[in-house]
């Protein structure tokens, strides 16, 4: 029973808690005086040692940087490399005088304008209590110089750093790409992948070319050390570690000696091939000309290189066998008659009788042969390997173009070649709905037979021109490209091949198959347009050559190459596969404003071909036009250049 | 018509305590820019937070006292259920079992009884307001170590700190007697060492090395050795902002959540960490004065509970960085990175705001 006093009166009752709060407020006041005091010990009374604890933190995380993954070709020649070197570091907020110091240092090592300009920019890029490279790859006597005077410089350290070597300089540059130093986008994407720890140490990351594709596996997993540090930093004990994982291998599919006789049958032109395994999507040669020196990334570019680079007219910067995009020109037509023969079309006996232009019902405009009075009578294998405008300009006109471009995407035009590289361009293959997007404009029918003849708006990478090719000389089978063969995981770890993977399989019919091989193969044959290139081989090659416009020319008018600005010329395009009867290599030439795909880029693809299949290197010295040192006489007919 | 809505609006806000709830969410937003390493995303995540939580408060604001006081009973009875439903099927991270996967959303009932266990007693203190007596002490103090004891076993030694301290300001400011209180302090110092070995090793670990942080300098001493290191190299005046060695380098772990105090205090020292002090008691201060003021049983409790847990939070953050309580996890209350702590804090607030702005005139 509640008793007279445990009948509350509210007003009581109110005062009492008001007591309660007071009480509470009053453990508050202690409570928060207890801490202030706290601080005040920690912060005036004890600063001076934490200040030097934390001046001199004696125990230190210190990440391992596990060894980047090496890049060898097929035969195990080393394409990039890693080795240790002295580098000379500044720490901004242990040095008094910046400026002096390093005027003070130039008297011991050497210190270039460019050295000083870099160690500003990355300076500005870091905070000040991190070691800044001022100088890299000290000679030995520079660090026992500078090591001896040590004691003048607080701040200034020699390091040994691991530094990414490329051995092959300007070849394959493209192919394997570079290091760079991780900049705020790159570490916008490593926080966003959770990968922000692993690089803890790292300085680099992959940044272009096979460096950047296979990051993850070429970067490994980073250790850690728990060590005591004395007062300048330096590890005196180690406390606990874990060992750092090295990343994997990549072994290529490339064969760096077929590069470098593509690259040298380059000379100093302008273009790309690329050459594959028709069978297993294997690239075995993929050259960029120009090329660049990537070993000028690794460490920071300095202005000038970079300036020269990027504004140089030949551009070689661009990867072109992924990212340039060209009009096929007649190495689209072996694709055409393809079309034309599954779809019915043009299939033997059918021929035509071509008088040199074709015109349009109802138009007087005449689309014209490249050969002026024309190729006489004309079958579907015989337009190949004549490369016969008038013939393709009436096919592409009975396919229509929805027709042609749907049937021609099953060779990889207009799509991704899905081969292990960022960056590659998708090329255009135009549809009428394309052009209503794109231009807001209805589809010509003009415009369906140029481009039956690889000109227009068509426009395709020389990956894709190559994968083409091999989807050709494999009968339709289409096997993703792939630069990187196996990854071995470490030292005398497993050797995990990578996947062999069909992408995409059209049903040919087998003879139709069989007649375009066989125009491809005649094209190399005397009466075809690229006949000195198959001049004394001992194999059979299927080619086709090809030549994309680079300026318009008008009705009516003739086109002179000795009268145009050399970069104004056309480009020169080749591909082919060889042998032509069990195709081992498929490959694509394209030689930028070279003229002649026959004469230009066909000497290439031989010389590729013939070092491939025959294990023969050209005879040096190589012309300096790359022309086939056996051509023939026999061919005096001019080159297409439709 | 825009100044009349506007008004309408605002009408629940407690402009005293609004303001320096804001003063301390900007301030926390600079700290955090430097804690998470400088990183605009982070900050620009915990200022959505900040405003999702700035909402919830201003939806509290507005909810009449004597609403809450009717949810109180189902809020707590609701909150019970997922705490036995995180025990059996609770989503275990980092060694704790404390998420429940609705399917739709992965909730914390943790952070619900933050809120629910002290409304349930301000409820049912008020309730038994004319006729209150000792045994309703006892009932008041089962109802509080149901939910503490669940998430103890979770475990989360810091929320379940956090919501005993609720309960146990909530039993305090109902008048639970003096003699009690020194009495039952007297036996929780006497059971410590029967309580010892029934704790978990992690626990037993950390008032371990509370005593002596140097017994595990790599392991869990680790954390408090660099905090105090950061805390004392700040001095007076601090490292200045973005400038901490300490927090920068990788030293401090933690740092932008349990431990951003001690980038807090290397970065803006003393002056800074007394400035902060002063801003929380301001908070606090203008808590009690709303407390006091509360025209009913359950207003006054639960403000009071309300403001006495928001000190309990800082006091023991504060004092685990500086290295004078053991290492909980408990966050620095609306400065510490995260979105669900906030908003219960918020919610908290608002409540406040609540009881301060829905007062009846009544004469008495």
């Amino acid at each position: 029973m509640p008793s007279a006093s445990e009948l509350r009166n509210p007003l009581r009752e109110q005062h009492y808690f008001k007591l309660r709060l007071i009480a509470a407020a009053l453990v508050v006041l202690i409570c928060f005086g207890i801490l202030a005091t706290r601080f005040s010990y920690l912060q005036l009374v004890r600063y001076e040692h934490y200040q030097t604890l934390a001046e001199n933190n004696r125990i230190s995380l210190v990440p391992m940087v596990p060894n980047r993954g090496l890049i060898l070709d097929r035969n195990g020649v080393v394409l990039a490399h890693n080795f240790f070197v002295y580098t000379l570091e500044i720490t901004p907020s242990r040095v008094e005088n910046l400026e002096e110091t390093i005027n003070a240092l130039k008297e011991l090592v050497e210190i270039s304008p460019s050295d000083h300009k870099r160690f500003k920019r990355l300076r500005d890029e870091s905070h000040n209590f991190e070691s800044v490279l001022l100088r890299s790859h000290l000679s030995d006597e520079e660090a026992a110089r500078f090591a001896v005077n040590r004691y003048r410089f607080p701040g200034v350290d020699i390091r040994s750093r691991l530094f990414r070597h490329y051995p092959l300089g300007t070849s394959s540059s493209h192919l394997i790409g570079y290091i760079g130093r991780i900049n705020d986008a790159d570490l916008k994407g490593l926080e966003k992948n959770g990968d922000l720890s692993n690089y803890k140490g790292t300085d680099h990351i992959g940044k272009a070319g096979l460096e950047q594709y296979y990051e993850r596996h070429l970067h490994g997993v980073t250790g850690f050390q728990q060590v005591e540090v004395d007062a300048d930093g330096h590890a005196v004990r180690v406390l606990s570690s874990a060992a750092p994982v090295p990343g994997d291998n990549l072994v290529l599919s490339i064969d760096s000696k077929l590069q470098a006789i593509a690259e040298q049958a380059f000379g100093s032109r302008r273009g790309a091939m690329v050459a594959l395994d028709p069978a297993s999507g294997e690239v075995l040669a993929y050259v960029s000309r120009p090329g660049f020196d990537p070993n000028l990334f690794v460490d920071g570019i300095d202005p000038e290189s970079w300036k020269a680079l990027n504004e140089s007219l030949d551009k070689p910067l661009i990867n072109r066998p992924l990212r340039g995009a060209y009009p096929p020109g007649s190495t689209f037509k072996p694709f055409v008659a393809m079309a034309g023969l599954e779809a019915g079309e043009r299939e033997p006996p059918f021929s035509i009788s071509d008088p040199g232009f074709y015109m349009l019902p109802g138009s007087s405009h005449q689309y014209r042969d490249w050969k002026p009075g024309g190729h006489g009578s004309v079958d579907i294998q015989r337009a190949i390997t004549v490369s016969c405008d008038t013939f393709f300009y009436g096919l592409a006109r009975d396919l229509g173009i929805e027709r042609l471009a749907g049937f021609v995407s099953h060779f990889g035009f207009g799509r991704k070649s899905g081969i292990d590289m960022d960056g590659e361009l998708s090329g255009l293959l135009p549809t009428p709905q394309w052009k209503a997007k794109r231009w807001k404009q209805p589809w010509y029918p003009g415009e369906t037979l140029i481009t039956g003849i690889g000109q227009g708006y068509t426009l395709v990478t020389p990956m894709q021109l190559a994968q083409a090719t091999a989807i050709l000389a494999n009968n339709g089978v289409a096997m993703r490209p792939r630069l990187v063969s196996s990854i071995q995981q470490g030292i005398g770890g497993t050797d995990e091949p990578t996947a062999l993977q069909t992408m995409d399989r059209v049903q040919l019919k087998p003879e139709h198959v069989e007649l375009v091989k066989q125009g491809m193969t005649d094209v190399t044959r005397p009466g075809g347009t690229a006949a000195s290139v198959g001049a004394g081989a001992p194999y059979n090659i299927a080619g086709k050559t090809g030549t994309a416009q680079v300026v318009g020319i008008k009705q009516g008018q003739k086109y002179n190459e000795h009268a145009i600005d050399e970069r104004h010329r056309d480009h020169a395009l080749f591909i082919a596969y060889a042998p032509a009867e069990a195709p081992r290599i498929a490959l694509a030439v394209i030689v930028e404003n070279g003229g002649h795909g026959g004469s230009a880029a066909g000497p290439i693809a031989r010389q590729v071909m013939d070092y491939y299949l025959l294990g023969k290197e050209p005879s040096p010295p190589a012309l300096p036009q790359g022309e086939a040192p056996e051509a023939t006489n026999a061919q005096t007919e001019p080159e297409p250049h439709d | 018509m825009i100044n009349l809505s506007l008004k309408r609006l605002t009408a629940h806000f407690d402009q005293f305590l609004l303001g320096a709830l804001m003063l301390t969410l900007v301030a926390a937003l600079f700290i955090l820019y430097s804690a998470s390493g400088q990183s605009m995303e982070r900050m620009t995540a915990q200022a959505v937070n900040i405003l999702v939580a700035l909402a919830v408060l201003w939806m509290f604001a507005n909810i009449p006292p004597h609403h809450l006081q009717r949810a109180a009973l189902p809020l707590y009875v609701l909150g019970i259920l997922l705490l036995v439903g995180v025990l059996l099927f609770g989503d275990v991270s980092k060694g704790a079992r404390r998420w429940l996967n609705l399917g739709v959303m992965r909730i914390q009932p943790s952070e619900l009884m933050k809120i629910a266990t002290p409304m349930m007693l301000a409820w049912y203190f008020a309730k038994r307001e004319a006729t209150l007596r000792f045994s309703d002490h006892v009932v008041g103090a089962v109802m509080l170590t149901l939910p503490v004891g669940l998430i103890v076993k979770q475990p989360d030694l810091g929320t379940s700190l956090l919501i005993g301290a609720s309960g146990f300001y909530v039993l305090f400011l109902a008048g639970l007697s003096w003699r009690l209180l020194i009495g039952l302090g007297v036996v929780a110092g006497a059971a410590i060492p029967l309580v010892w070995p029934l704790l978990h090793d992690y626990q037993r670990r950390r008032v371990e090395i509370l005593f002596d942080p140097s017994q595990d300098p790599l392991g869990a001493g680790y954390h408090t050795i660099q905090a105090t290191i950061a805390l004392g190299s700040g001095g007076l005046a601090g490292k200045g902002w973005l400038n901490g060695t300490q927090s920068q380098l990788d030293f401090l772990p933690e740092r932008h959540t349990d431990f951003i105090f001690a980038v807090f205090g290397e970065e803006f020292g003393l002056v800074g960490n007394l400035l902060l002090l002063l801003l929380f008691s301001v908070i606090i201060a203008r808590g009690l004065v709303i407390a006091a003021n509360a025209q009913t049983m359950f207003t006054r409790l639960l403000a009071g509970s309300i403001t006495l847990t928001f000190f309990t939070y800082a006091f023991v953050n504060m004092g685990m960085v500086s290295g004078i309580l053991p290492v909980v996890g408990v966050p620095l209350p609306l400065i510490s990175y995260g979105g669900t702590s906030l908003v219960t804090l918020m919610i908290g607030f608002g409540i406040l705001m609540s009881i301060q702005t829905h007062k009846k005139l009544v004469t008495s």
